[in-house]
């Protein structure tokens, strides 16, 4: 702690970052900060429109099915995709743990895991979408209204709007997780980050991925909980 | 160039032991993530099918779980407590915004739905049903 503080009093005299961390992974965290932003103002516009509407669709009632069980699940396929998130997320900082120790192989593997992992959760993405599309819920209707003489009725048009921008803005960041997430295995196993003498990279796009996980325990709050 | 070997070992050494424990760090942080999101779901369940707790408390249970969740997150996995305080602070103090953004557009859109209520309920009145 002590020596934390006084190198940091010699950092502000400049020649050094104050910040302590290379222009490449300060400016993720910048980024980072921004998206934080625009996914706060989605949920937070959902949040508004939810609390101005006298009836809103019941979370348990709309996400109830899981693929391959012809059953009522409430909950239980998105907390299998909150699962492989998270787990990805681990897989992801075993991956930049191996690649401070310099091991290329085992960055190779955890990153290759972590892939899998991004690609199993779009998958799920997919399913759910279109299991909710082929129920009839698009951005401009749904069937989750209020039940009259035991009919369903249509429920708030902006349930759909929000549920697949802010999730389908979600899953365009896993996409483009899984891309660059690619792109740097391939470099890892080209031996790219040996040349170069260290394993940054992989640190950086693991804030990125891990800042996907963040945005999905939000979204998750926010959508199949509340 | 024995000096060196013993060294180079005492550096393995360490980083093998730093490997332990940063490994098992993770791993810990992992599980609470996971518990916690297993007691949200539970939390969830238990309110589907018995209707308890109140929606008021599980709301904030829920809301509160998340943000542990987020603290682990950005903390351990994101390495954010490890960085310095200047980093932290420029990066933290920035998101205190949300406070004000929630705060306002939560209440905003309340008294949207307050207003629309009030609304039908005078309209109603004005017009009865034939």
């Amino acid at each position: 702690m002590s020596t934390i503080a006084s190198t940091q009093k010699v950092n502000w005299k400049g020649g050094v970052s104050p910040y302590n961390v290379s222009y490449g992974k300060l400016m993720m965290w910048f980024f980072l900060m921004s998206d934080a932003f625009t996914f706060g103002a989605f949920l937070i516009s959902y949040g508004t429109t939810r609390l101005s509407a006298s009836y809103w669709p019941d979370p348990n009632e709309v996400f109830d099915k899981a693929p391959f069980i012809n059953a009522k699940l409430p909950l239980v396929f998105v907390s299998l995709m909150t699962f492989i998130l998270i787990m990805s997320s681990v897989t992801m900082v075993l991956a930049v743990h191996a690649g401070h120790l310099r091991k290329r192989k085992e960055v190779a593997k955890w990153l290759s895991l972590t892939i899998l992992g991004g690609i199993l959760f779009l998958s799920c993405q997919a399913y759910e979408w279109t299991h909710l599309i082929e129920g009839g819920t698009t951005i401009s209707h749904n069937m989750f209204g209020p039940i009259v003489n035991g009919h369903h009725t249509p429920g708030p048009a902006a349930f759909g709007s929000f549920f697949f921008t802010i999730t389908g803005f979600h899953g365009g960041h896993v996409f483009s997780g899984v891309v660059i997430n690619t792109i740097v295995l391939i470099n890892v196993l080209m031996g790219t980050y040996d040349k170069r003498g260290h394993y940054e990279m992989v640190e950086k796009v693991g804030l990125y991925w891990h800042f996907v996980d963040l945005v999905w325990v939000f979204v998750f709050t926010c959508f199949y909980l509340l | 160039m024995e000096q060196q070997a013993t060294i180079t070992a005492t550096l393995e050494d360490e980083s093998a032991h730093a490997f332990d424990s940063t490994v098992a760090r993770i791993w810990r942080v992992f599980w609470i993530l996971l518990i916690v999101t297993l007691v949200e779901i539970a939390l969830a369940t238990v309110h589907y099918f018995f209707g308890v707790p109140p929606v008021l408390l599980r709301n904030v249970i829920f809301l509160s779980l998340t943000l542990v969740k987020a603290f682990y997150i950005v903390a351990e996995f994101m390495h954010l407590r490890h960085e310095v305080k200047n980093l932290i602070l420029s990066i933290m103090i920035p998101l205190l915004l949300f406070i004000w953004f929630i705060t306002a557009f939560l209440t905003d859109g309340n008294s949207w739905r307050i207003d629309r209520e009030r609304r039908a309920v005078q309209t109603e009145q004005v017009n009865p049903a034939p």
